[in-house]
């Protein structure tokens, strides 16, 4: 009994301390990102191209815009047809619904840099030029994946007895789905919705050699376009220091935009249900 | 009639959508295939058991990077799993219920955090802590194993497996959390009837009940480490040596990838990268399809 009762509280020990070990870890992360971040968000930070290297000051205007334009572009094409996509495998059940969940959770652990040298070979090559355009297509296709399996499974939430009230007062499938499904779980669609511009907020690899990175502020979105995540990238390994600050500076506006969009979105939830 | 017109018009656009995705996934592979068939037809399938990446001579072979995206994975699996379970079972069977929620809360909020985060985290604080600290009393003090023994270099395949590990405890704990809530509590209220410890009632009834689910979480953590980019670019060294110990430099796929796609110069060293994005991807895809149909199996009887 002795030995037992040791060994039980042996591993609610090793428990309590692999529960630590993660947790100081995760915190470590956030304090550092805090405190290295903060120190250079200033005006200047938001409305300032960056100056090249040995020059004082300069912010991330340019990536800031990029990234918005980017993220906005993709949640223009992906949401839509996730959400038709979701719609069509959980209203419409045919032999193909299977096999579409299949490739979309296949899609949504899909190395996200392989997304991005399959757009490369798609829109950069031929048109050989880097362009802001292409960065929100591939962030796209990682995107819908993601919106179709948080909507696939809220639609399976969607009482039968609601549909088939609605059914039996004559109404057309479309006018159905619109009207009564899709509006049983709108706090479910903004909630994906959210999250999932949140993803692609922080997502970089996909960018490298699509949307590349542009010194300058660039509004055109045929060419290439800064964005924070890929100018994290950049400035972290270079060995200015003044890069390395506006690193931490962007890494610290992404984590903040993108903890607050999640917690956003719990309180939605919490609300709704 | 205009509502039997819309209903078609509407199913239509809704199918449309459906395939777009089944039709992307299977052109992943036809234009991956496409833009690697010039290294495929060259190297031919020794590209992956040949450890040699040569631009200037242009020999390419991808052993290096599929070693160090293997080798990585792993320290990164090894060391998440057991700390996921723990954070698992202190949050579902010891915390206190007014804690439980909150360190719940905040475990999923940062399996939001993006990659390059951790990236940028582990370059400028993990690394000089590891070459200062850790891996100076790591060789002194388990310098007798081979793997053990080396230089502290501090940027390597250590400190990469650890900050994939630090980034995927988030995603397997959420999971396993989800994982262990399933387990009926009659079935731990019986066996603590019968006298059972805190430790039997998890190991015995909590972790066999879900053995399968556990799996599961492990495995998606798994992908997640393989396909890893930006957290691993920055501080593994991006050197194509096959490592000697677990300090080494080396270089993963997907940091080869995204450190000399823009650069490659020769048509042939482009293919070689298109070459290692497709078995990347194929490694990815076969990863998933097991663990979806183990999962599949055995959720029925649950």
């Amino acid at each position: 009994m002795r030995r037992r009762i040791f060994i039980n509280n042996l591993s609610e020990i090793l428990s309590i301390i692999s529960a630590m070990v993660g947790i100081v870890f995760l915190i470590w992360i956030i304090k550092d990102v805090v405190v290295f971040g903060i120190k250079s968000i200033n005006l200047e930070f938001f409305l300032e191209n960056p100056k090249p290297p040995g020059i004082e000051g300069g912010g991330l205007k340019n990536a800031i815009f990029g990234s918005i334009i980017i993220a906005t572009i993709a949640v223009i094409i992906a949401f839509p047809i996730g959400l038709l996509g979701a719609t069509y495998i959980n209203e419409y059940r045919t032999k193909i619904s299977g096999i579409i969940r299949f490739i979309t959770d296949i899609m949504l652990s899909a190395p996200s840099i392989v997304i991005g040298a399959y757009v490369y070979a798609l829109l950069v090559k031929p048109f050989k030029t880097f362009s802001a355009i292409s960065g929100s297509i591939a962030l796209s296709i990682i995107m819908i994946p993601i919106v179709l399996k948080a909507i696939d499974e809220l639609l399976n939430l969607v009482p039968n007895i609601t549909k088939e009230a609605a059914y039996a007062l004559g109404a057309p499938k479309w006018m159905i789905i619109t009207q009564i499904i899709w509006r049983y779980i709108r706090t479910g669609i903004l909630t994906a919705f959210l999250i999932a511009f949140a993803r692609i907020m922080g997502e970089t690899a996909p960018l490298l050699f699509t949307s590349f990175n542009n010194m300058f502020f660039e509004t055109d979105i045929t060419k290439p376009m800064a964005t924070l995540t890929v100018s994290i990238f950049n400035y972290a390994m270079s060995p200015y220091e003044e890069w390395h600050r506006l690193a931490w500076s962007a890494s610290f506006l992404i984590v903040i935009v993108v903890l607050s969009v999640n917690i956003i979105s719990k309180i939605i939830q919490s609300r709704g249900s | 009639m205009r509502d039997s017109v819309l209903d078609i018009l509407f199913k239509l656009i809704s199918l449309f959508c459906a395939l777009l995705l089944a039709v992307v996934f299977i052109s992943i592979f036809v234009v991956l295939y496409y833009e690697a068939e010039l290294s495929i037809s060259t190297f031919g399938i020794a590209f992956m058991f040949k450890p040699i990446w040569d631009p200037v001579r242009e020999i390419f072979g991808g052993l290096i990077p599929i070693v160090g995206t293997i080798l990585s994975s792993m320290i990164a699996i090894i060391l998440a799993t057991p700390v996921s379970i723990g954070i698992a079972i202190f949050i579902t069977e010891i915390c206190p219920v007014y804690l439980r929620n909150i360190i719940r809360t905040t475990i999923e909020l940062l399996s939001a955090i993006p990659s390059i985060i951790y990236g940028i985290w582990g370059l400028f604080v993990l690394v000089p802590f590891m070459k200062n600290y850790v891996e100076p009393f790591l060789i002194k003090y388990f310098g007798f194993m081979k793997i053990f023994q080396g230089e502290p270099f501090g940027i390597g395949l250590l400190s990469a497996g650890i900050v994939l590990a630090i980034m995927i405890i988030p995603i397997i704990s959420s999971i396993l959390i989800e994982v262990f809530y399933l387990v009926p509590n009659v079935f731990k209220e019986s066996a603590y009837a019968l006298g059972a410890t805190r430790f039997e009632v998890i190991s015995k009834v909590v972790i066999s009940y879900t053995k399968v689910g556990i799996l599961g979480g492990i495995i998606l953590g798994l992908t997640r480490a393989l396909g890893e980019t930006m957290a691993v670019t920055f501080v593994i060294g991006n050197s194509y040596k096959i490592p000697s110990n677990i300090y080494d430099p080396t270089i993963t796929i997907a940091s080869a990838l995204a450190n000399e796609f823009t650069e490659a110069t020769t048509d042939l060293y482009l293919s070689s990268l298109f070459y290692l994005s497709l078995l990347l991807f194929l490694i990815s895809f076969i990863i998933i399809s097991i663990s979806r149909f183990i999962i599949h199996r055995i959720r029925v009887p649950i």
